[in-house]
């Protein structure tokens, strides 16, 4: 795997350590551009932590990683700020900031970021609300959310930027299905309106085959098995094959 | 002791972090406006009240034994000295330690449980400059002013503590009150709070911005922030008054 292929992001031979715990071990996959790959796996076997290691908020110990055809492993901070501008982050509880309003959280890297006036901030900042449903919600505090609202904030957020890659850790945790649902079509639209490149980590099988085109399972530390939900199902891994199936 | 040092190099290393990014754009003004206002503003009522009961208190204990030596005239200057060399500085100091400082370490390790200092650089925002800055800069701007605040309430307390005890006039207490205060009385132990509001806001930060302990870790650094700023105060105060007293060597006679 190199850095030619024209893929959106490029995992190779990563591998990560908390301590003596190894979390990844060797994991090698890669995500062509405008297409859903859908991380399973059983809880605390990296999943997010492939998630945060894409977006530099952690680094590896070895191995590199691509992101939009730049190796991000040894960038310093400047560049690094660049590349993540590409990406959006959907945090597993949002990770709204509490101390701002909604419309704030999402105006926030509009300000900071772009050279937008005030009015074509306030305007890319109702459209994305509207879009996920929060339209008549933008004065209210992070706290005054449901569950489900927050998550569908968080992605307004992630989307905000317009992001060429999207990551997602568990959108659909601790909601109900119809919630879950909404936010998993919400990803769909992504990807097909806006070909954003999606990457989605998920307990959820069944949104899982909804938004995915590949899956990626993850067992101990290691990738057991990688391809569509065809090839994940002929896997000799059994692990993998209980997690891609719905029954 | 190992670990001891260790911690003095990382908030050292913070510090320093603080004052380097400091001076490098972007400048974070509206952060720094808003953690004034949360910093300065909300102490204000805490630091007057005790500012008030403390120059209450101070004339009726100082009362008696200067009325036995024939000293009664000199109670408004002995209060005006008292507070403003060092009960102004340091009360003011170790208040907001205890106000703001467990209120930065609890944010900022709330922040980082709850992953929004990871969303914040997850959107290419620089989270030490947004976070950890403006509350630095608010408390070296804040505390020289809210111990002037502190020092006048005090003089206000003692006022009406005298007056009560012996009808002394507004003015007359006034002039009693500043009639050996210098410059060099009043300037530098006030501006020394700068000082001090530097070592709260950085410690504050460090516990809060650094912990990885999740809910625990809340209750942690709001508890670290009041109990190592208020015991770093405390010994930077001892630094401070030798580094004054040798730059105005009338003041320590």
């Amino acid at each position: 795997m190199n850095a030619e292929t024209k893929a959106a992001v490029v995992f190779d031979r990563v591998s990560k350590s908390f301590g003596p715990k190894q979390v990844l071990r060797e994991v090698s996959f890669e995500v062509p551009a405008g297409q859903a790959l859908c991380i399973l796996g059983r809880s605390g076997t990296g999943k997010s932590v492939t998630l945060k290691l894409l977006i530099s908020l952690l680094k590896p110990d070895h191995g590199n990683i691509w992101v939009d055809q730049q190796e991000v492993t040894r960038m310093k901070e400047a560049e690094l700020s660049k590349v993540r501008r590409k990406m959006g982050f959907l945090f597993q509880d949002a990770a709204l900031f509490d101390s701002l309003t909604l419309y704030e959280n999402l105006a926030l890297p509009l300000q900071r970021l772009t050279e937008k006036t005030q009015e074509e901030i306030d305007s890319i900042v109702d459209r994305v609300l509207g879009q996920v449903g929060l339209g008549n919600d933008k004065r209210k505090m992070p706290s005054e959310l449901s569950g489900g609202m927050r998550k569908r904030a968080g992605l307004a957020r992630a989307l905000v930027l317009e992001p060429k890659i999207l990551l997602a850790d568990e959108p659909s945790s601790g909601l109900d299905r119809i919630t879950a649902a909404e936010i998993d079509e919400l990803l769909i639209q992504q990807k097909t309106e806006h070909k954003t490149t999606v990457i989605v980590v998920t307990h959820d099988v069944h949104g899982a085959r909804r938004v995915g085109d590949r899956f990626a399972v993850f067992d101990k530390g290691d990738l057991v098995a990688h391809g569509t939900a065809a090839e994940v199902e002929q896997s000799e891994n059994e692990t993998a094959r209980k997690l891609i199936s719905e029954n | 002791m190992i670990k001891l040092i260790e911690f003095v190099g990382k908030v050292s290393q913070f510090g320093f972090r603080v004052i380097f990014d400091l001076f490098h754009p972007p400048f974070e003004a509206g952060q720094i406006g808003r953690q004034l206002a949360e910093v300065g503003a909300k102490s204000l009522p805490l630091v007057l009240a005790s500012g008030f009961a403390l120059g209450t208190v101070m004339t009726f204990h100082t009362r008696s034994t200067m009325v036995m030596f024939g000293a009664g005239a000199m109670i408004p200057t002995v209060q005006a000295i008292a507070f403003f060399i060092e009960i102004g500085p340091l009360v003011a100091a170790l208040l907001l330690a205890g106000r703001v400082g467990s209120g930065i370490g609890a944010v900022l390790a709330n922040m980082r449980a709850t992953e929004q200092i990871d969303g914040i650089e997850s959107l290419s925002i620089d989270s030490f400059k947004f976070l950890v800055v403006p509350r630095v800069v608010a408390c070296v701007l804040a505390l020289p002013l809210l111990t002037l605040f502190m020092d006048f309430s005090g003089l206000l307390g003692g006022f009406l503590s005298e007056y009560a005890a012996s009808r002394i006039s507004f003015h007359l207490y006034i002039v009693r009150a500043f009639a050996e205060v210098a410059w060099s009385n009043f300037i530098p132990p006030t501006l020394k709070t700068a000082v001090f509001g530097f070592i709260i806001g950085t410690v504050s930060s460090f516990f809060g911005f650094t912990t990885n302990k999740g809910a625990q870790g809340v209750g942690e650094a709001a508890t670290n922030s009041v109990v190592v700023s208020s015991l770093l105060i405390i010994l930077a105060d001892v630094v401070l008054i030798k580094c004054i007293f040798f730059v105005f060597p009338e003041n320590a006679l």
